[in-house]
């Protein structure tokens, strides 16, 4: 690299960890400085007086842990669906040629271009209906339809870098499909479909328009701090901020080799 | 132990015809390679025996039990896959075990056959091991170990050694020959490597476009072609063919006497090594471009009666590029061909 391409490199990976990590940092800041680190300005980089009162008394609000109960519930909810449905299409895209399949995964994708807002009265009339409204179920089917699409798309990657000979070979040697399934593809799919279910998981745990619009009593996290926290001060906002990204950051950095792996991004 | 029958099989690829009612009778302990350029269709039809592939018509017997609409599962096969197809996520054992497994046989009964799978592919070092520490040449053992624990009676083979470099190739050839002779498996081996094919196989079925076009004892494919196309394919450096016009059942090249089974257009095919280099009075007249020592012989690259040529003289023979030589052919080892068919006139088509 010459020195002009390696400085434009170097600044444009600066830029984008910046990006993701300056506001991070400054939630951190006014989840653990307390009010007097939110108000100020300029702000400190450095904590002082950290504490973790903020988040202590965070925790404390009322209804918090059942909200948190709640997200867990409908994101394991969105995990277990999205990988029940997502995985066999993503098994189909990768092993079978069927007519249509090149337009099937363009319309996979283009669920995703529809706006939920669009459909946020007639689903909440729907679920009403179907009693499935303010229930960790509903939030669950909707966030399912949302990470749907990752689900089958990730998986046929994954399924189509697993040679079909060693089916072919399970096959030979005794298997029926099924059994070449369980023996073969499974054991080698499965770090790869792990790393989808948390991609699932996380979609689930972030979503807040839907969740919002679905949920009164039972909501989830983001949509219960949503309400909440617009009628508390500043520091408790950073604290509940911050007790949201967490968890998705953790897990996303869990599983980062598998889904580098599964982009095509390959040895990290 | 059991034959294969494959019986007027044909398949379709949409509108193009990948196999043409395909026959072939495979004895009972027999090695039969299937040679053939690719996209001849060999592969297909070894997978249609396998039950991996539909057939669009005919049947496949094994044993005499018509296994056409098996599950591969089902026909009491085994196969060998061209990129080896060995299951990562199992240690060397287990994959040799893995077919006795899901038969089901007593821990025992499996230890014993993979050790003995084992012992015959030299592998027995490596059973703990994972494929991924294993060489391409390690890998091929494992996999071939894997289809002859189960002691199939049926033993399939996609060319198994075409990823290994030439010298490993060379030596699992002869390993291969003398571990399958040894297990009396009856095999169908496809290649598109003719000494390979003409190394292993008991009887070399050629195809072509679909077709069986030969199906012989390999030396016999080799001096008695079926076709232009056969002697061409099969042999290195190819069947020369020489264009001839014969009357009367005799024709006359330069100063060489024929005598050909037919009249009309045909054509005099003969293997570099069957002919005599004589003064050029005396047989047809070669005119050489290029002469390569090669140290077991001498290959001449050059033209007789207009048409391209290439001898095997011996690696003493002292001749240039520019030489004209006579040629005379061993009539015992000629063959006739028809130049409007590339059919063989003496019955061998």
């Amino acid at each position: 690299m010459t020195g002009a391409r390696r400085l434009m490199f170097w600044s444009g990976v600066a830029a984008l960890c910046a990006w993701v990590l300056v506001p991070i940092y400054l939630i951190a800041l006014g989840a653990f400085g307390g009010r007097a680190a939110a108000f100020r300005w300029p702000k400190a980089f450095t904590l002082v007086n950290a504490s973790l009162e903020q988040l202590a008394t965070f925790l404390r609000i009322e209804g918090v842990w059942n909200a948190a109960l709640n997200s867990v519930i409908a994101a394991s909810l969105t995990m277990a669906l999205s990988l029940l449905l997502g995985a066999p299409a993503g098994y189909a895209l990768a092993r079978y040629r069927f007519r249509g399949a090149g337009a099937f995964r363009l319309m996979v994708l283009l669920t995703r271009a529809f706006p939920l807002a669009i459909l946020a009265l007639p689903l909440t009339v729907v679920f009403i209906r179907a009693g499935l409204y303010d229930t960790p179920f509903g939030v669950a089917l909707v966030h399912t339809a949302l990470a749907l699409p990752f689900a089958a798309l990730v998986t046929a990657g994954l399924f189509a870098g697993i040679p079909r000979e060693l089916e072919e070979a399970a096959w030979v040697f005794g298997c029926s499909r099924l059994q070449a399934f369980m023996r073969v593809v499974l054991p080698l799919a499965l770090p790869g479909l792990a790393a989808a279910a948390i991609f699932a998981f996380v979609i689930s745990w972030n979503e807040v328009f839907a969740a919002s619009v679905l949920t009164v009593r039972n909501r989830t996290l983001t949509a219960y701090l949503l309400t909440v926290l617009a009628e508390s001060p500043l520091h408790y906002r950073f604290a509940g901020g911050f007790v949201l990204i967490v968890p998705s950051v953790v897990f996303i950095f869990a599983v980062r080799r598998y889904l580098f792996a599964l982009w095509g991004v390959s040895n990290r | 132990m059991a034959g294969i029958q494959i019986e007027r099989v044909g398949k379709r690829f949409g509108g193009a015809l990948a196999l043409d009612s395909v026959s072939l009778d495979v004895a009972d302990g027999e090695f039969v390679a299937l040679l053939g350029p690719s996209g001849c269709g060999k592969t297909t039809l070894l997978r249609i025996v396998a039950g991996l592939e539909t057939r669009s018509s005919g049947a496949v017997r094994i044993g005499g039990r018509d296994v056409s609409d098996l599950r591969p599962a089902d026909r009491g096969l085994a196969m060998v896959f061209q990129n080896y197809a060995v299951f990562p996520h199992m240690t060397v054992f287990d994959n040799v075990a893995f077919g006795l497994r899901m038969q089901k046989k007593p821990r025992e009964d499996i230890e014993r056959k993979v050790r003995r799978a084992a012992a015959l592919l030299q592998i027995e070092p490596y059973l703990d091991r994972y494929p991924a520490k294993l060489s391409g040449g390690q890998r091929q053992r494992v996999a071939v170990a894997r289809a002859l624990a189960v002691e199939p009676a049926v033993l399939l083979m996609d060319e198994p050694l075409s990823n290994l470099d030439a010298l490993l190739r060379l030596e699992m050839r002869a390993e291969l020959k003398s571990v399958l002779r040894e297990a009396k498996t009856t095999t169908l081996y496809v290649t598109h490597d003719q000494t390979e094919a003409m190394g292993l196989a008991d009887r070399i079925a050629v195809m072509q476009q679909g077709r069986i076009v030969q199906a012989d004892a390999p030396t016999t494919v080799y001096s008695r072609p079926a076709s232009t196309f056969v002697g061409g394919f099969v042999g290195s450096p190819p069947m020369n063919f020489v264009k001839v016009t014969a009357s009367g059942r005799s024709a006359r090249l330069d100063a060489l006497d024929l005598r050909p089974p037919a009249d009309g257009d045909l054509l005099l095919g003969f293997r570099g090594e069957d002919v005599q280099l004589v003064p050029p009075d005396e047989g047809m007249t070669f005119v050489v471009k290029v002469a390569e020592p090669m140290g077991s012989h001498l290959l001449l690259t050059g033209s007789a009666a207009g048409c391209p040529v290439r001898v095997v003289a011996p690696p003493t023979a002292s001749v240039h590029a520019g030489d004209r030589l006579g040629l005379r052919p061993d009539p015992d080892r000629i063959a006739w061909m028809s130049q409007d068919s590339g059919l063989a006139l003496d019955g061998h088509a």
